[in-house]
């Protein structure tokens, strides 16, 4: 298995002081990511800040436990998803209007009845995009410096 | 109705979501991953052409993304450079993806989904710069361009890692230089738009902030595009590359770099400014022609065929760049450099793939090793042949169009010692090639007098090889016979160049 290549010790006040922030880290992530169609933040920041909850996790709990749970196919997935969001928002202005629009003209996107707010929505649609495709791309960093490349390289075969 | 105004977009956005595609699917099921990518630059290619055809008959494409007006949005926006420009790129990038699906299987077996997701991010890059109207969106599209091509050289690992970061260092140096060029003019002026800057500049060409942006912007494209002295990055990047980036790098990548510097030079800032208060196209005349004796006398020395393609690819950029600087003096324009352009990717993506194919074939990098390969693989030596003699200028092929134009441009332009310095050059280039083509046929190694068996590369890279190879001819003819003229007049008639001052 991969984790125990990496020993790791165990701490009960880094394990709780986690536990505890965690969720608050990833909640304020949120807010930065849904803050930034209005304010400052946006989705950059805010993946930025998801993706190193998860990277205090590992630092807490170990990187073999946590590679369990996250493998890297679903980071890969999660990249491009993210990707899918923020170029297909804009590519569904020309789908709704068969080309009678631009590219990115988001209130022609028929979510309500108003053009501003479906601007307003549709913005936050692709910082949210943003946000999931910068969170795993932290986090899968965060796992390629961690593990050596030696190991992959044993995982793979 | 989805009209053609809206291709140049979708060009781009389509790459952009076919990498990601990929990366899923190829997650699924390795071999996908070279199809998606076909058929991606293949649709690409398609609407390319139609943008072209609607650009000639119709008129510029100007495409403001989410319909904000220019000034303040991002404007796409698609005139017969751009076009000119989108086709070609796509057409080398089309052939270099069908030529890759045996080579990347052979080379690079267990990285296959990673190099065609980033290599279609390297598409993308390519299209966005030529497409974008917005001189920071062309900074963003230059750098997805660069890092996507860092990682490409990088693929192969051990010494190309080298090269790699040498090219890394050189190209965000470069970057850095636009990057500050840009920022000037936006602290003089406020706005992004090229047009826009075009007309908020005119009052301020005296400016000293204005006069050294656009210094930063020559000196930051030169390193991209490997102008002479800022060429140290290319020969590592070219030799150890794949072969099909080591076509793109030296057909497209660095092709683009000059069409940015056109751009920059002729649409944001104006003739007028070149000619009155900067006069520097003279010094980039001179460069040009120390960089076509220069890398011409230093492939001379290679005994690596990729190495000695490189510093050919050196000497080439110089043709080029001579045509860009001898624009403002002849009647003929740009139509030179942007001939040269589509010329250069057609002969260097035939040569380079040719010395893929030897490499694919049995491992070989030296000249000296390839006695007897004539006999062995006939197509493509006859390929390599024919994209040789393109590069010495044999009519009717590509080259000597190329040389032609330039030849006659110098003598409007009163300047024989750059006509002196072509035919060196080509002397030069007519020493090197005939050194390979020597090994291929003449030199045979010991006791080979017995039947050779013909082996050769499988049939999707032997066909990418003949085709640019019979098109270094048939493209050549097509310049004779003035097909594109209406296409270059159109590109002179933007900038007011073609009409002699």
């Amino acid at each position: 298995m991969k984790g125990e290549k990496i020993p790791h010790e165990r701490d009960i006040v880094v394990e709780t002081v986690s536990r505890l922030m965690i969720p608050f880290i990833q909640l304020f992530a949120l807010y930065v990511i849904i803050h930034g169609a209005g304010g400052p933040g946006g989705g950059f920041q805010g993946g930025v800040i998801f993706g190193s909850s998860f990277v205090l996790f590992i630092i807490a709990f170990g990187i073999g436990r946590v590679g369990k749970r996250i493998p890297e196919g679903i980071l890969t997935l999660l990249t491009s998803l993210g990707v899918y969001i923020f170029a297909g928002v804009g590519l569904l202005c020309l789908i709704f209007t068969i080309g009678a629009v631009q590219y990115l003209n988001y209130g022609f996107v028929p979510l309500t009845s108003h053009f501003e707010e479906n601007r307003a929505l549709c913005m936050d649609l692709v910082e949210i995009g943003i946000g999931i495709t910068v969170m795993a791309a932290i986090t899968s960093i965060f796992f390629d410096l961690a593990w050596g490349r030696s190991e992959k390289e044993e995982e793979r075969q | 109705m989805l009209s053609i105004e809206q291709f140049p977009l979708l060009i781009v956005v389509i790459s952009l979501l076919s990498a990601f595609t990929i990366l899923i699917l190829g997650w699924l099921n390795e071999k996908f991953s070279c199809y998606i990518s076909i058929a991606t630059v293949l649709l690409q290619f398609i609407m390319s052409i139609l943008v072209l055809n609607h650009v000639l008959t119709v008129g510029t494409i100007h495409y403001w993304l989410g319909g904000w007006k220019p000034p303040w949005g991002i404007e796409y926006a698609v005139d017969a450079m751009n076009a000119y420009m989108l086709v070609t790129l796509l057409f080398l990038g089309l052939l270099c993806a069908v030529y890759s699906k045996k080579n990347i299987e052979h080379e690079l077996p267990r990285k296959r989904v990673s190099f065609y997701t980033i290599y279609q991010l390297l598409i993308t890059g390519l299209c966005g710069v030529v497409v974008t109207g917005d001189i920071f969106n062309m900074f963003v599209f230059i750098e997805i361009m660069s890092i996507s091509s860092y990682a490409l050289i990088a693929s192969r690992g051990k010494i190309a890692l080298k090269a790699s970061f040498t090219y890394l260092i050189m190209g965000s140096i470069g970057a850095c230089f636009f990057l500050l060029g840009i920022g000037f003019l936006y602290s003089v002026t406020g706005s992004l738009n090229m047009h826009d800057l075009s007309i908020l500049l005119s009052p301020l060409y005296g400016n000293k902030v204005v006069q050294a942006a656009f210094v930063f912007f020559i000196v930051g494209l030169s390193i991209k595009m490997a102008l002479f002295p800022l060429h140290t990055w290319l020969p590592d990047a070219h030799a150890f590359a794949p072969a099909e980036i080591s076509a793109m790098l030296s057909g497209i990548i660095i092709a683009v770099s000059t069409y940015a510097f056109i751009r920059v030079a002729f649409s944001v800032f104006t003739l007028k400014f070149i000619m009155m208060y900067l006069p520097i196209f003279d010094i980039i005349c001179w460069v040009s022609i120390i960089a076509m004796l220069y890398g011409s006398v230093l492939a001379i020395t290679q005994t690596n065929l990729k190495r000695m393609l490189a510093y050919s690819s050196v000497a080439n950029m110089g043709y080029i760049m001579l045509g860009v600087g001898l624009s403002t003096s002849t009647t003929m324009g740009l139509t030179p450099a942007l001939m040269h352009i589509l010329n250069h990717a057609v002969m260097k993506g035939c040569l380079f793939m040719v010395a893929g194919a030897f490499i694919y074939k049995a491992d070989l990098w030296d000249i000296e090793d390839f006695r007897g390969l004539g006999r062995k693989m006939p197509y493509t030596t006859f390929a390599f042949i024919l994209a040789a003699l393109a590069m010495i200028g044999m009519p009717p092929s590509v080259g000597f169009v190329t040389k032609l134009y330039l030849i006659i441009a110098c003598m409007e332009a009163d300047q024989f010692i750059f006509v002196v310095a072509i035919f060196v050059s080509t002397l030069l280039i007519v020493y090197y090639f005939w050194r390979v083509i020597e090994y291929m046929y003449i030199r045979v190694g010991d006791g080979d007098d017995k039947e050779v068996e013909v082996d050769e590369v499988p049939t999707s890279m032997l066909i990418p090889i003949l085709i640019l190879g019979v098109l270094c001819f048939v493209i050549g003819i097509i310049w004779l016979i003035d097909i594109p003229l209406p296409l270059m007049d159109a590109v002179n008639s933007l900038f007011g160049l073609g009409v002699m001052p």
